[in-house]
């Protein structure tokens, strides 16, 4: 033991005995998209224990997608069959962004319940706790649209234009959803019990998506509101997804909605990412 | 020189070297410079009250948290710099069990297996092992949120044993547990020792670590106030209380010469009980011969061991009690099947 004491001129005392480097020192990409695969799997396989949340992102949207057309069809599209065809891309859009919240309640459990620090203590690649949540989540999230979709078509709603439109529809709902999820994450790691989670995201997602086009359109608004729903993004994505399932412009539309993506990501996944590396 | 650099595991290299370990936690000091040495194979307690800075000095080690100042090596790789090696080697049980909830106890472990680079039906044939050992293969396919503490704990501890580490922290791993619980849990500390595991655990039980450990050192707010193996320990504390009491009392003050001057200090008496503080456990039979050649009567003559208030007391000055939650709480446990005794504060809801 003293003889491995060495102190050379000029240095510290060195630590003793230290090892020689055996195996890789850092995760490798391949192996980090396997834990990553992991513990997406882990999270989808919680549904199986908790059918609360399988109600949650089940049976909730289609209760709304109901509640809307029947209840509210009638006084405000003049016909349940009409108001489905105008609200189901909103309602797909409000439920998709109301589902982000999943991530930072998922996440901020995972921090107070410990699971992070058994996560932690293992040699598996620093981002996959979190690229996992947020697979798994994507899942959810597609999972909810197409039951609503399905739910719509029985309804008497039509994809007015092609498979492909359709799909498109679907990958920029999932791509905003994605972009909202770092705000969801950043409020995740920062707050100190799940339910702060859903308290925060339902005081700032509830007016968002009820002051857009998501359900109404904005001319029978007033017009100091009608300016906020103009410039609000959960509009731009909302039209952007009727006219890629049944009618109307979809270029200005996308556009707006990717690049409200864009910079909502690039503000709240660096913050995001910032808090995550400093609890994880 | 050159040889010092590549030496891994040679035997008796110490498994954690912990120099002058600093962490601050805003205006608390958690750890005040903490040097650890601990020789590869054994048994190493971190003794100390609520508190003390024992979970810090885990989650240093174990790289979830880093140090301010200080350096660390466990299997011969830095805490700081080489995590990912020393995570490969280390398995952590942490204070509070750290299980998914809402996975089953097999869903948990194979998922460690699996992020540990398992195939599938290894990652499950090694949880159905370890859950056998551990006596949750009844429980396995239930979802752990249904486990009572003591099942929560045992599975955590599986999950930290899934990839056979070198090195095992135990944080507390027997705080609020019933004695059988207790027993069992030594029992696989044993195991693991005799499997060539290093084992560093934390405890606020003087029996606990003078049963377990090789070494012990004792922590008194970040600082190690007392090292050395449990004899050493037990020596310069006066680890051990001996107390007797004459069947007939008017014997009481022929006992307490007797008793003072064999052990050289004057005993408390407290009615015909004669107590004092012994170091060396051999006065007890000198006692009992100089008790009877005097032809007194002993009715009642124990040596026990000192509680770890009274080893504090003896090596501080002042006991070991905790503003936040003072050590006799632990000490009289929450029932095994309490989990909410288990869960941080901050995950209560
Ligand atoms: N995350 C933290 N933030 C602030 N203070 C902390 C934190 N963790 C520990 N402490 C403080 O550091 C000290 C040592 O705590 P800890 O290491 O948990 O002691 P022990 O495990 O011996 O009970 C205590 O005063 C505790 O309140
Ligand atoms: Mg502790």
């Amino acid at each position: 033991m003293s003889t491995l004491t060495t102190t050379l001129p000029g240095q510290a005392p060195g630590p003793v005995e230290r090892a020689a480097p055996t195996g890789p020192a850092r995760v490798g990409p391949i192996e980090g998209l396997r834990h990553t695969a992991t513990l997406s799997w882990r999270s989808l396989v919680q549904i199986k224990h908790n059918p609360m949340e399988l109600l949650d992102f089940s049976v909730q949207p289609l209760m709304f997608l109901l509640l809307f057309t029947y209840v509210f069809g009638g006084a405000i599209a003049g016909s349940t069959g009409d108001y489905l065809t105008f609200a189901l891309p909103g309602l797909m859009v409000q439920n998709t962004l109301f589902t982000t919240l999943n991530t930072g309640v998922g996440l901020n459990n995972d921090l107070t319940k410990g699971v992070f620090d058994r996560l932690r203590s293992l040699p598996i690649a620093r981002s996959a706790p979190l690229a996992g949540r947020i697979v798994a989540d994507m899942v959810k999230q597609t999972w909810a649209i197409a039951m609503m979709l399905g739910l719509g078509y029985i309804l008497g709603f039509r994809v007015r234009t092609g498979p492909l439109d359709a799909l498109a529809a679907f990958g920029l709902i999932i791509l905003f959803a994605l972009a909202i999820s770092w705000a969801s994450v950043l409020v995740g790691m920062l707050v100190s019990e799940p339910e702060k989670v859903m308290v925060f995201g339902f005081t700032l997602i509830f007016p968002l998506t009820f002051i857009s086009n998501a359900f109404v359109q904005t001319s029978t608004m007033p017009g100091w509101l009608q300016a906020f729903v103009k410039i609000n993004p959960v509009t731009a994505l909302a039209d952007a997804t009727r006219g890629l399932l049944s009618s109307g412009p979809v270029a200005t539309p996308v556009w707006h909605t990717l690049l409200w993506a864009a910079g909502i990501a690039a503000v709240f996944a660096p913050l995001a990412v910032n808090a995550f590396k400093r609890k994880v | 020189m050159l040889h010092t650099m590549t030496v891994t595991d040679t035997h008796g290299a110490p498994a954690i070297v912990a120099e002058g370990l600093v962490k601050k936690f805003g205006e608390t000091t958690a750890l005040a410079g903490i040097d650890l040495e601990v020789p590869a194979g054994t048994v190493f307690g971190l003794l100390g009250p609520n508190g003390a800075g024992k979970t810090t000095a885990v989650r240093v080690l174990a790289t979830l948290l880093a140090a301010d100042a200080g350096t660390a090596l466990v299997g011969g790789y830095d805490v700081r710099h080489d995590s990912h090696r020393v995570r490969r080697i280390v398995g952590l049980t942490g204070q509070y069990a750290s299980v998914d909830e809402l996975l089953t106890g097999t869903e948990n472990l194979v998922m460690i297996g699996r992020l540990l680079g398992l195939p599938r039906s290894e990652a499950k044939a090694r949880a159905r092992e370890l859950l056998a050992e551990f006596n949750l293969a009844d429980a396995a396919g239930r979802s752990a949120k249904t486990y009572s503490g003591g099942m929560r704990r045992r599975l955590d501890l599986a999950a930290s044993l899934v990839g056979r580490p070198r090195v095992l922290f135990l944080d507390e791993p027997t705080t609020g547990l019933d004695p059988r619980s207790r027993n069992d849990m030594w029992e696989v500390v044993r195991n693991l020792v005799a499997d060539g595991v290093t084992v560093l655990l934390t405890t606020q039980y003087l029996e606990e670590a003078d049963l377990l450990a090789d070494d012990i050192a004792v922590v008194d707010h970040g600082r190690i106030i007392a090292q050395g193996s449990p004899e050493e320990l037990k020596k310069q504390t006066g680890a051990q209380t001996l107390a007797v009491r004459p069947a007939d009392p008017a014997d009481t003050a022929l006992v307490e010469t007797t008793v003072a001057e064999i052990v050289g200090a004057s005993p408390t008496v407290a009615g015909n009980l004669v107590s004092v503080r012994v170091t060396d456990p051999a006065v007890l039979p000198a006692v009992v011969r100089r008790l009877d050649d005097a032809g007194v009567t002993v009715g009642e003559i124990t040596l026990r061991s000192s509680s770890l208030d009274e080893v504090f007391l003896a090596l501080t000055g002042h006991p070991a009690t905790d503003e936040s939650a003072p050590a006799t709480v632990a000490q009289d446990g929450p029932a095994d099947d309490d989990p909410a005794a288990r869960i941080p504060a901050a995950a209560r809801s």
